[in-house]
C-alpha cells in the first residue's frame, strides 16, 4: 500500500522488539468472536490514475460547464490562484489546531489577521476564528443572545435563509427556545409593524438576514430599535460575504453571524464553508468558538496564542458556551487570503460590478415578467415571477446549459411561480440576455398556464 | 551536562514578517477585474443609505507581498509533511494529495448545491458510495453524512436517540460518560438537554461494569463510550457493557474518534454499538488545516433509521439518485444544505487508494507503531495503565515531575528535538498525562528518532531539569504570556 | 499561612466578613495560579447558601464559586473586571462582593482561621 512507509523487515523487526510473533497478537484485547476474519466488502484497491477517473467521471456527470444563476446562500465568485497556491502548502494544510503556539506561529497569526478584517468589514469590535457555516453560526449566536440577557425566546424573520432557519429549529427545540416568525412586506423586507408587537421583554434576540434571502437589504438601524427598546438583542445573518465591500455593515448588530463562502471559497456542492461570529467587546467571553490574542513571550517579542480557552468543551465540557471543538481554519484561509487579495479597494470594485449585473438582469427580466420586491434596495439576488412554472422554463435554459433561478416554492408553498436568481461579476450579459430570451419566450406561450411539470424537484417547507 | 544531540533538526534562518496591514499602503492592489459589459451603476442612487462609505484598515498589497507573507507564515509552523505529529486522539496522519485534486476536479468544486438532481448524479454518487463504504467499515445499518464536525456528530446522534426514545413515550433524562471521555461529549449531551452523570473507570482504565449496572435504570437514554477509550485500551466487556445498556432500553453510542483502531479488524456495529459518529478528518486522511474543516457522519443501527436528519440520499425508480425531504419523524436539518462535501471526495479517494488490504494494514501498523514506542520508552516514562495498548499510549510525567517537570516542559522541549509535541494533560483520568499516537504513517527511522528524544529529555531532567523548564529553545518564539492574553484579550490588529 | 480573624471561611475556599463581603482565600488563589477573570452576579441577585453564585478563571481553568451564607447582592468589586490579578496579590483584601446577608446566624456553621488553616493542611496531607 503506497501510503505506508515499512517493508515487510521493519514490520518484522518491529514485531521482534517488541516481543510478539505476529501483528495480530496486538488485537487480542479484541474478543475473537467481534474479529473481523473476512475482507471489507468494499471497492479494490485503485491506482492513483484509476481515482482520477473515476472522480472525473462523476465530475461529468455533475452539471459540469453549466453557467448558473443560482445563489441562495451558495455564491459563484472568482477565486485567484493564489488562494490554492498558498493554501496547499503542507505547512497549513497538514498542521493541527494551534495549541502549542511557538510551533504554529504562522495559522495562529494568520487566524488574528483574519479576524481583524472580519470585525473591520462588519462593523464589530471582534471576531471569532470561524463556524462551520452561516447556518450554525446564526444558531449559535441565538444561543449566546440567550445567555446574555437570560431571557429565552427569539424572533426570526421569514427572509432568513429557510435552512439556516431548519438548522435553529432543530437546535431551539432541545434547548427549548421558542421560535417566533415575522413575515415580510411587498418590499421584500421585514414587516416593522408585526416585528414591534413580537418583540416583548421575555424576547433575547430578533434573528434577520440582510441582504435577506431574496437579496432584500433590511432597515438594520429601524430594526435595531425595535429590538433594544426591549432590551433584546440583534443579530444579523450576512450570507453574501461580497455586498460587505459596498452595502453598509449592520453597525447597530450586537452579533453578526456571517457565512464568508463568497470570499474565495469554492461552492463545492454546499461545503465544507466558513460560518463566522462577530460582536461587541463586551460579549466576547459568552461567544463560541476559537479567539486567537496577541501577546508577547519572556523576551518581549509579539506572538498570537489561542486564548479565552476557558469558554471552551475541553475544559468547561458540560458548561460550555458550545460544544464545539473544530473550527474551519483551512476555510478561513481562503477567505483570509480572498480578502487580502482584493483589499480596501477591491473588495468595493467588486461589489460594484455585482451591483451593476444585478441592476442589468433585474432591468431586463422586468420587461417580460415581473420582479418582485423591487421597492427596496437588493444586492445579487432578485426575484422573478413569471406565468408558467419555473421548473418548466429551467428545463428549457439547461438545454442551453443555463440552470435558472431557484424555484421558491422549494421552501415558500405561497410564492407559487416565483423564483429567485442571483448574478455575480462571473454573470456575462450574454448568458443573462439568453435567459431573459427563455423567460420571455415563455411568457408570450404559455400566459396562464401554472399546472406543475415532470422537472419539479423535492420541496423542503421549513418547520 | 551531557551533550544531547537532535538528529532530526537543525536551526536555520526563518524570515520575519509582520502582520498584513503593516505592509499596507494606498495604491498597491492584488486584484484586476475584467471591463464591465454591462453599465455602470449609481450606487449611491440604488443603494441610499445603506451604501458603504469605507472599508476602513482593510489591506493594500500586491501579489508578490501576498505570497510572501503566507509563505513566510505557513514556514513558522509544523506539519505532518516535515514529520511525525503523535498528538494522541488526533490521529494526524498522512493526507494524500490525489485527495486534494480530485476534490478540485472542475464539476465537483464547482457543484451547487441546489442545482437540479439532473446534473447532480455525480455528486449524489460521491454521497452514496461513499455512504455504503462507511456502513460497511462500521457494520452498522444507515448514516448521515450532514454532521460538519465530530462534536457536531455526537449531537446529531444524541438527537436521534432523543428521539428514538419520544418515540418509545419517554425521552428520558441522562446520558452516562466516562470519566476518560474527551470533553465534546458532556457539552454535547449538555446541548442537547441531557444531564450528564459521571462514570468511574476501573483500576485497568476501563469501563467499570459493575458500577455501569448500579448506575444504568430507565432514566438513563445511552452510554456515550469511546472505543478504542482514550487511554487506547480496547473495553473488553463492550458486548456486556451494551447488554446492559439494552436490558434497560437505553442505547449505546460510540465515540468513532479511535476507529483507525479498528478499521478492516471489527466492526462496532457487530459488537452491540447504535450509534457511533466518524471523524472524517482522523481516520480518513482528510486534512486538519491548522484545525479544520472536519467531518462527522453518524452511523446508525435500523431502529433509529426514522429520524435520520433530512435530506437523505435515495435511489429513485428509474435508478437515478435523489434527495429525499419527506421524513416526518426526522430531527430536522443540523447544517445547511449536505455536509462538508469536499471532505467526501476526499475521504472516498483515500478508501479507494488502499482498498480492504490496505485499511486493514493501516490498523495494523497504527497499532504496531504505538506498542513499539510504548515498547520503547517503557522504563523511562510511568506508564500509568498496563492495559494492552491499541493505536496510542498514554505515560505519565509521575518520575519527571519529582524534579519538578511536568508534561507540557516535556513536550515544549521535544519540540527542539523537531517533534510537535504529543497530547498533555489528557485524557483527565491520568494525572500529568503524555498522550502519544503516531499513526501508520511514521516510518521506523521516524519511530527511532522520537523514541531517541523522548529518552534524552529524560536525561536533560535528571541532569538540568530548569533547563527543559526554559524550553524551547530553538523556535522563533520563546513561551508566550498566556496570562497577560487572557486578562487583557487584544483579539484584533488597530491602526495606532 | 496565617488568615484573618475578622471574619469566617468555608471548605470551598471564600471568606466572608461578618457586614457580608465576600472573596477567596490566599489557599485558593494560589492554587488556581494567575487569575485572568472573575465573573460576579448582578447586584440585586439572591444567593442562596452553597449554591454557586459565579466562577473565576485562570488561563487553563474555571472554578466555581459558592455563598458562604444566603443572601441579597448589594455591590460588586468593579475592580476586578480590568484587574483580576488583584486577587492574587491580595486575595483577603479583593474583596469580590457584599451581601445583605439573609440570616446572620448561618456565619456560625462556617469555618474559624484557625479551624480553615487546619482544613488546608489537612487537604494537603492527601
Amino acid at each position: 500500500m503506497r501510503y505506508l512507509p515499512k517493508s515487510a523487515g521493519d514490520r518484522a523487526a518491529m514485531l521482534k522488539a517488541i516481543g510478539i510473533r505476529s501483528v495480530d497478537d496486538l488485537f487480542s484485547p479484541i474478543p475473537a468472536e467481534y474479529r473481523l476474519t473476512r475482507d471489507l466488502a468494499i471497492p479494490r484497491q485503485m491506482a492513483e490514475s484509476e481515482i482520477v477517473d473515476w472522480f472525473k467521471q462523476r465530475a461529468k456527470e455533475n452539471g459540469e460547464g453549466y453557467t448558473s444563476f443560482l445563489g441562495a446562500g451558495a455564491y459563484s465568485h472568482y477565486r485567484p490562484v493564489v488562494i490554492d497556491a498558498l493554501v496547499q502548502r503542507g505547512e497549513f494544510l497538514t498542521s493541527y489546531t494551534p495549541y502549542q503556539a511557538e510551533y504554529a506561529q504562522g495559522t495562529l497569526q494568520a487566524i488574528f489577521e483574519f479576524q481583524t478584517m472580519i470585525a473591520e468589514l462588519t462593523g464589530m469590535d471582534l471576531a471569532n476564528a470561524s463556524m462551520y457555516d452561516g447556518s450554525t453560526a446564526a444558531t449559535e449566536a441565538v444561543m449566546m443572545a440567550c445567555r446574555i440577557t437570560g431571557r429565552n425566546g427569539a424572533v426570526v424573520a421569514r427572509s432568513v435563509h429557510p435552512e439556516y432557519r431548519g438548522v435553529l429549529a432543530t437546535y431551539a427545540t432541545h434547548q427549548e427556545i421558542p421560535l417566533r416568525k415575522i413575515s415580510f412586506t411587498s418590499s421584500g423586507q421585514i414587516d416593522l409593524k408585526e416585528l414591534d408587537r413580537a418583540v416583548d421583554n421575555d424576547t433575547a434576540c430578533v434573528l434577520l438576514q440582510s441582504p435577506n434571502f431574496f437579496g432584500t437589504i433590511e432597515d438594520v438601524e429601524a430594526i435595531a430599535e425595535i429590538t433594544h427598546k426591549r432590551g433584546a438583542l440583534l443579530i444579523v445573518s450576512i450570507a453574501e460575504a461580497v455586498s460587505l465591500g459596498i452595502v453598509e455593515p449592520p453597525r447597530a448588530a450586537d452579533i453578526v453571524a456571517m457565512e464568508a463562502q463568497s470570499f474565495g471559497v469554492p461552492l463545492g456542492f454546499g461545503g465544507p464553508y466558513c460560518g463566522v461570529l462577530a460582536t461587541k467587546d463586551k460579549f466576547v467571553r459568552q461567544m463560541p468558538g476559537r479567539l486567537a490574542g496577541q501577546t508577547v513571550d519572556k523576551n518581549g517579542k509579539r506572538g498570537f496564542v489561542l486564548t479565552l480557552a476557558t469558554r471552551e468543551q475541553h475544559i468547561r465540557r458540560e458548561k460550555a458556551t458550545s460544544n464545539i471543538c473544530t473550527n474551519q481554519a483551512l476555510v478561513a484561509l481562503m477567505v483570509n487570503i480572498f480578502m487580502t487579495v482584493y483589499g480596501k479597494v477591491g473588495l468595493r470594485e467588486l461589489a460594484k460590478q455585482n451591483l451593476a449585473k444585478t441592476a442589468y438582469a433585474t432591468g431586463q427580466f422586468s420587461k417580460t415578467a415581473k420582479v418582485l420586491f423591487s421597492d427596496a434596495p437588493c444586492f445579487n439576488e432578485f426575484v422573478v415571477e413569471t406565468s408558467e412554472d419555473p421548473y418548466a422554463i429551467n428545463a428549457r435554459l439547461l438545454g442551453h446549459k443555463i440552470v435558472g433561478g431557484l424555484p421558491l416554492k422549494k421552501f415558500y408553498p405561497e410564492f407559487g411561480n416565483a423564483a429567485l436568481w442571483c448574478c455575480t461579476e462571473l454573470t456575462t450579459r450574454s448568458t443573462i440576455d439568453t435567459a431573459v430570451g427563455l423567460v420571455a419566450e415563455s411568457e408570450r406561450s404559455v400566459q396562464g398556464n401554472d399546472a406543475r411539470t415532470k422537472d419539479a424537484e423535492p420541496e423542503e417547507v421549513t418547520r | 551536562m551531557k551533550k544531547h544531540t537532535t538528529r532530526k533538526a537543525t536551526r536555520h534562518i526563518s524570515q520575519n514578517e509582520g502582520l498584513i496591514f503593516e505592509k499596507s499602503s494606498p495604491g498597491k492592489a492584488a486584484w484586476k477585474l475584467p471591463p464591465l459589459d454591462v453599465p455602470e451603476v449609481d450606487t449611491s442612487k440604488l443603494l441610499g443609505s445603506s451604501e458603504r462609505k469605507t472599508l476602513g484598515s482593510m489591506p493594500e498589497v500586491s501579489e508578490i507581498e501576498i505570497i510572501r507573507h503566507f509563505t513566510r507564515l505557513s514556514t513558522w509552523n509544523y506539519a505532518i509533511d516535515l514529520g511525525m505529529y503523535p498528538l494522541g486522539s488526533c490521529t494526524m496522519k498522512y493526507n494524500p494529495r490525489v485527495n486534494e485534486f480530485v476534490s478540485r476536479v472542475e464539476g465537483l468544486a464547482n457543484a451547487h448545491p441546489y442545482q437540479p438532481e439532473k446534473i447532480s448524479q455525480g455528486a449524489l454518487r460521491i454521497l452514496k458510495t461513499l455512504s455504503d463504504c462507511l456502513i460497511e467499515i462500521t457494520g452498522m445499518d444507515a448514516i448521515t453524512l450532514q454532521p460538519a464536525a465530530g462534536a457536531q456528530g455526537e449531537l446529531t446522534g444524541l438527537l436521534m436517540m432523543r428521539a428514538y426514545h419520544q418515540s418509545q413515550g419517554n425521552a428520558r433524562k441522562k446520558i452516562l460518560i466516562p470519566d476518560s471521555a474527551h470533553g465534546t461529549n458532556p457539552a454535547t449531551a449538555a446541548t442537547v438537554g441531557y444531564a450528564v452523570e459521571n462514570l468511574k473507570s476501573n483500576d485497568r482504565g476501563m469501563v467499570d461494569v459493575a458500577a455501569l449496572a448500579a448506575q444504568m435504570n430507565e432514566d438513563v437514554a445511552a452510554l456515550m463510550v469511546t472505543n478504542p477509550n482514550t487511554l487506547g485500551v480496547f473495553e473488553q466487556k463492550i458486548h456486556k457493557i451494551a447488554g446492559l445498556l439494552h436490558e434497560k432500553g437505553g442505547l449505546l453510542y460510540m465515540d468513532g474518534a479511535n476507529m483507525n483502531a479498528l478499521v478492516g479488524k471489527a466492526r462496532p456495529g457487530d459488537f452491540g454499538v447504535d450509534v457511533m459518529h466518524l471523524n472524517l478528518h482522523k481516520t480518513f486522511s482528510t486534512p486538519h488545516g491548522g484545525g479544520g474543516p472536519g467531518s462527522g457522519p453518524v452511523a446508525i443501527k435500523k431502529i433509529l433509521e426514522p429520524f435520520l436528519p433530512m435530506p437523505i440520499v435515495i435511489t429513485k425508480p428509474d435508478g437515478t439518485l435523489g434527495f429525499e425531504y419527506n421524513r416526518p419523524q426526522s430531527v430536522g436539518r443540523v447544517r445547511a444544505f449536505y455536509g462538508n462535501f469536499g471532505m467526501f471526495t476526499r475521504a472516498l479517494a483515500y478508501i479507494f487508494a488502499n482498498g480492504p488490504d490496505g485499511l486493514r494494514q493501516t490498523t495494523e501498523d497504527a497499532v504496531l507503531n504505538a506498542n513499539y514506542i510504548r515498547k520503547g520508552l517503557e522504563g523511562v516514562y510511568d506508564l500509568p495503565y498496563e492495559t494492552p495498548s491499541m493505536h496510542e499510549v498514554v505515560f505519565s510525567d509521575k518520575v519527571q515531575s519529582k524534579k519538578g517537570v511536568r508534561t507540557m516542559d516535556l513536550a515544549k522541549r521535544l519540540i527542539d528535538y523537531g517533534f510537535h509535541p504529543y497530547t498533555t494533560a489528557f485524557p483527565l483520568i491520568v494525572p500529568g498525562a503524555l498522550m502519544i499516537e503516531p499513526t501508520e504513517s511514521e516510518p521506523l527511522e521516524e519511530l527511532d528518532l522520537f523514541i531517541e528524544a523522548m529518552k534524552s529529555i529524560a536525561e536533560e531532567v535528571e541532569e538540568d531539569p530548569q533547563f527543559v523548564l526554559d524550553a524551547p529553545h530553538n523556535t522563533r518564539i520563546s513561551r508566550l504570556d498566556e496570562t497577560a492574553a487572557a486578562r487583557k484579550p487584544i483579539l484584533r490588529w488597530k491602526r495606532e | 499561612m496565617s488568615y484573618p480573624t475578622d471574619r469566617k471561611y468555608t471548605k470551598e475556599h471564600e471568606w466572608i466578613t461578618p457586614d457580608g463581603a465576600i472573596g477567596i482565600t490566599n489557599h485558593a488563589q494560589d492554587s488556581l495560579g494567575d487569575i485572568v477573570f472573575v465573573d460576579l452576579p448582578k447586584v440585586g441577585t439572591e444567593l442562596t447558601a452553597g449554591k454557586p453564585f459565579g466562577t473565576v478563571e485562570s488561563v487553563k481553568a474555571v472554578s466555581d464559586l459558592f455563598a458562604p451564607v444566603s443572601g441579597t447582592v448589594t455591590a460588586t468589586n468593579e475592580e476586578l473586571a480590568t484587574s483580576p490579578e488583584k486577587v492574587n496579590k491580595d486575595a483577603h483584601g479583593a474583596w469580590m462582593l457584599k451581601i445583605k446577608i439573609k440570616d446572620p446566624s448561618e456565619l456560625n456553621a462556617l469555618l474559624s482561621a484557625a479551624d480553615y488553616d487546619k482544613f488546608v493542611s489537612e487537604e494537603a496531607g492527601h
